[in-house]
């Protein structure tokens, strides 16, 4: 089988897989061994057969395309060239339209030449047409590229190593529970039983759901998906539902998401109604006719994959005009038509549809905004964390917040420059608050959870200074120290039965696997490496090249130099709060012996996954002397024409988005690899001077700084600056019409039952009287009538007779007097 | 007895009214015997009938009452069966009230025994075929 039909076809069973054990578990949990037990199995087994099967995808890919460097030429000219320098253009393969699926159409792009103006190499289909009809077409597709296979493998692997891990860490969950933080009314805790197998439901649910927003060939899928992942978020956030905080997390969680979904639908029906189309690729109708993909309507082949604004959104932009041209030609609407085709090259000059662009562009951020916990959206993301620690692994850190990163990176060819400037001043302002509430955190997962939002915030303002690949980068890196992180806290919040870091201490030598692994985690997570050999743990390629890129950006737009300062003194923040987070837990001296003496080393089954991620902790970011490595493999898949540099000048003054290779230029790589360094040592150093040497002791820092220590502290005030400005008033307007309910309207339709009664009561009154009386009193005549006739009746024989022979005499004589005349005549 | 008195009082005093209808315009008592006198009689025994239905108390006695009933009208059959009131012409054998005093002659008796059989019912029940006793249907 070549790649067209062989990737769909393992792609999409390690997509189905999960939904299989999802419905297994759905149907059969309970009864899967001892109280479930075996739901863990299948679950597991699932998610295995999901990553053997994504593996072999992504052996078949490499085997079939080659990972090599990245050439860093002739990007120049990328605009100029148009398709006859990009070897076999696009070969728009309509003869193999069936595959092992029955897939209804494929289409695979391919770009030898590997310029990065050309379209990277794609493969793309549908499975099944839903509807088609006019402009609407609503398919289950599937788009993969490089960036898909990776992000398959990633997300298996790390479901893979959470599930294991799971299975030991929820094994309370196999009995019966008293949930100490649920206090009953009469003064008594809950007591449930377990609920093994519905978290490996709902798990299995979350790999199905995020794995169609990887592979989904089309917007519509994608926001699908997207809910999905959402509502799945919103069960295991609330996993603990009989607890208040964790029933109000989900919600706020659900809530917040639906805030930034809501501008997403904008941006979805901005691409709709002016494109007709929500499609990635390229793609062919059932009725045959070729229809264009967002990527080749906004970055069309014939531009040179230079970004335009589509005709669709020309016109719908110069309506009037169109409208004006049109009315023209009365009685020839051909030609009208014709003559606004000619037309829309001069509104396109003019600039009409910029703005629909630039709005669609950020309505899809919105929805980003939410998922990712981006600032202003990001205060779901910490409360999350009261869901079991292994969702906290695998849902709010590693895969779903990646989602809203990961979308920006797919939807990238779409976003204009100021878009793109947008998205890079949200991060940069996300990532300086959250790192910076992340610094006087106490509780162990909040730490994580702060950092995790402030690591978006990395990938985000990557993405919006142009740095496609570092952001991406980042985002798979991330996903492997972050799980890595969150499984140790998960395990030292196994051993210690607290989340408060203050409790801890010295747990080292109890814990060797787990202080061990995450010191790893928390090297990655800084960027730990050496600048000039270039050598380092994930984290430092990755957030080497965000810097660069930042820094690079900073220099061709001085005035948007804060950016890359943002950059910096995150990288030190980070390297501050992930050390204390690590010398809270494991250095020192125990600060709680209570806690030091039951505290334990988890059992293999959690340490085993710890070491695998651990593992890829270290070498996700390496680059074989071949070439092979993630961040080259990523680079295959970059949009067509987005290497180059873009200028923008809508929202903002001109400036310009600096390409990407520029920034592996040596002066930017050594600035931003010293930067890193010194940042990340600086962090690290006072962390240790504070928390180990204690030359600074924390509590006089604290004093000192007291009003902006009790700012951080307080998270910015931002959930009561929310509460205030959107909860409070809300909550105000429903109490009003709750009021106008009962008040006005219940009692109106209360009166119209009233009167209804009372017409009621009326009519029972007429009937009981008049009709009943009507008809009773019918029967009681006749009754009487009866009792008075049946004395007659007397029995007497005698009687009878005498009545028979008087009444036929007085017949005869009746007869004889009245009959008279005739007799007589 | 009584019954005979009652009938014969009854037809004298009814003469003088029956005298004006045409029908009854013939003084019997000087008229040759007819058709008329045989009505008499049958009016006789009818109302001697109808009398001691009447008057007795005895179920028996009332039976027998019955069977005058229908010996009167056995009596009016056979008197209007009489040739001086046929039609000329007529196709009959002439034996039409004869005939039909037979039938309830036959009924008579039919009627006798089942009126019999209620009456020895009634005295195993009441020890008596006094009919003024026979009241239990009453309203």
């Amino acid at each position: 089988m070549d790649l067209e039909s062989l990737l769909p076809t393992l792609l999409g069973l390690a997509w189905l897989l999960p939904l299989a054990s999802f419905a297994v578990i759905l149907f059969a949990g309970p009864r899967l061994g001892d109280h479930g037990k075996g739901a863990a199995g299948v679950a597991t087994a699932a998610i295995v057969g999901s990553f053997v099967l994504s593996l072999m995808a992504f052996i078949s890919w490499v085997a079939q395309h080659p990972v090599h460097a990245v050439a860093h030429d002739d990007h120049g000219g990328a605009h100029a060239s148009a398709d006859g320098s990009h070897g076999s253009p696009a070969s728009h393969d309509s003869a193999s339209s069936h595959d092992s699926h029955g897939s209804e159409s494929a289409h695979r792009t391919v770009d030898e030449g590997a310029g990065h103006a050309g379209p990277p190499v794609s493969y793309s289909g549908d499975w099944y047409t839903l509807y088609e009809g006019g402009r609407l077409r609503l398919t289950i597709g599937w788009y993969v590229d490089a960036l898909t296979v990776l992000m398959f493998v990633m997300i298996t692997f790390i479901a893979t190593c959470i599930h294991v891990y799971a299975s030991g860490y929820m094994h309370d969950e196999l009995h019966d529970i008293t949930d100490h933080e649920v206090h009953l009314a009469d003064g008594s805790h809950l007591h449930r039983p377990g609920r093994f197998h519905r978290f490996f439901q709902a798990l299995s649910l979350f790999c199905f759901s995020m794995l169609g927003i990887v592979i989904a060939g089309n917007l519509a899928m994608v926001f699908i998906f997207w809910e999905l992942v959402g509502i799945c978020s919103w069960f295991l956030i609330g996993f603990y539902y009989e607890r208040k905080s964790a029933s109000n997390a989900a919600n706020k969680a659900f809530i917040v998401n639906r805030i930034g979904d809501f501008g997403m639908l904008i941006g979805l029906m901005a691409l709709w109604g002016a494109l007709g189309t929500l499609h990635f690729a390229d793609s062919t109708g059932l009725d045959g006719q070729a229809r264009p993909g967002l990527f080749s309507l906004v970055r069309p082949p014939v531009a040179g994959h230079a970004q335009w604004v589509p005709d669709g959104m020309v016109k719908f932009a110069a309506a009037e005009k169109v409208g004006a041209v049109l009315r023209s030609y009365p009685q020839d609407p051909r030609a009208g038509v014709e003559q606004v085709e000619a037309k829309v090259e001069d509104w396109r000059d003019e600039g009409y549809g910029r703005w629909l662009l630039l709005v669609a562009g950020l309505g899809i951020f919105c929805g980003c905004i939410g998922k990712s916990a981006q600032f202003p959206l990001f205060v779901w993301l910490p409360d999350a964390m009261e869901g079991p620690t292994p969702v906290s692994a695998l849902v709010h850190s590693a895969t779903m917040v990646a989602a809203g990163v990961y979308l920006v990176g797919r939807f990238y060819p779409v976003l204009t420059p100021d878009a793109l400037l947008v998205i890079a001043y949200v991060g940069a302002i996300t990532l300086l608050i959250a790192a910076s509430i992340a610094l006087v955190a106490n509780d162990i997962k909040r730490v994580l959870a702060y950092s995790t939002v402030s690591q978006l915030g990395y990938m985000m303002l990557a993405l919006g200074v142009g740095g496609w690949l570092a952001g991406l980068f980042h985002l798979v890196t991330h996903a492997f120290f972050k799980s890595l992180l969150f499984l140790c806290s998960g395990s030292v919040i196994h051993a210690c039965h607290t989340n408060d870091m203050r409790k801890m201490g010295g747990l080292a030598k109890v814990m060797p696997w787990t202080s061990g692994t995450m010191l790893v985690g928390c090297l990655a997570i800084i960027g730990a490496g050496v600048p000039f050999l270039d050598i380092g743990l994930s984290g430092y390629y990755s957030k080497d090249s965000i810097l660069a890129q930042a820094l690079l950006f900073a220099r061709e737009n001085p005035s948007h130099s804060i950016l890359f300062y943002a950059v910096a003194g995150g990288a030190m923040l980070t390297a501050f709060y992930m050390f204390r987070l690590w010398f809270m837990t494991f250095a020192g001296q125990p600060r709680d012996h209570h806690v030091h003496e039951h505290a334990h080393e988890s059992p293999p089954v959690m340490t085993y996954p710890l070491v695998a991620l651990s593992v890829l902790a270290v070498v996700a970011g390496w680059t074989l002397p071949g070439g092979f490595g993630i961040a080259n493999l990523i680079d295959q898949a970059r949009p067509a024409g987005t290497g180059g540099t873009e200028l923008g000048g809508l929202l903002f003054r001109a400036f310009t988005v600096p390409a990407e290779h520029a920034s592996h230029a040596h002066d930017i790589h050594v600035t931003a690899s010293l930067t890193a360094f010194a940042t990340a040592a600086s962090g690290v150093l006072l962390a240790a001077a504070m928390y180990v040497w204690r030359v600074i002791p924390p509590a006089v820092v604290a004093t000192a700084a007291k009003p902006l220590y009790t700012f951080l502290a307080n998270r910015w005030y931002f959930d009561e600056i929310y509460r205030f400005l959107f909860v409070l008033p809300v909550l105000g307007i429903s109490r009003l019409v709750s009021a106008t309910d009962t008040g006005v309207i219940d009692k109106f339709i209360e009166g119209l039952a009233w009167g209804a009664k009372q017409v009621a009561g009326f009519d029972a009154w007429l009937d009981r009287t008049l009709i009943d009386g009507l008809v009773n009193g019918t029967a009681n005549a006749t009754w009487h009538a009866g009792l008075e006739l049946k004395k007659l009746q007397t029995g007497q024989l005698r009687q009878y007779v005498m009545f028979i022979a008087l009444g036929t005499v007085a017949i005869f004589i009746l007869a004889g007097l009245l009959l008279h005349s005739s007799f007589a005549g | 007895m009584m019954g005979l008195v009652l009938a014969t009082a009854s037809v004298a005093s009814l003469a003088p009214c029956l005298a004006t209808i045409p029908l009854f315009a013939v003084n019997p008592f000087t008229e040759p015997v007819g058709v008329v006198h045989y009505l008499i009689v049958g009016a006789v025994l009818f109302t001697a009938g109808i009398a001691c239905m009447t008057l007795k108390r005895n179920a028996l006695g009332i039976l027998m009452g019955i069977e005058l009933v229908l010996n009167g009208a056995n009596i009016n059959f056979v008197a209007f069966a009489s040739p001086y009131l046929r039609a000329e012409g007529a196709p009959t054998l002439g034996l039409d009230g004869q005939v039909v005093a037979l039938f309830v002659i036959l009924l008579a008796a039919a009627e006798a025994a089942v009126a019999l059989a209620i009456t020895l019912n009634f005295y195993n029940n009441h020890a008596t075929v006094d009919v003024d006793r026979a009241d239990d249907l009453k309203g």
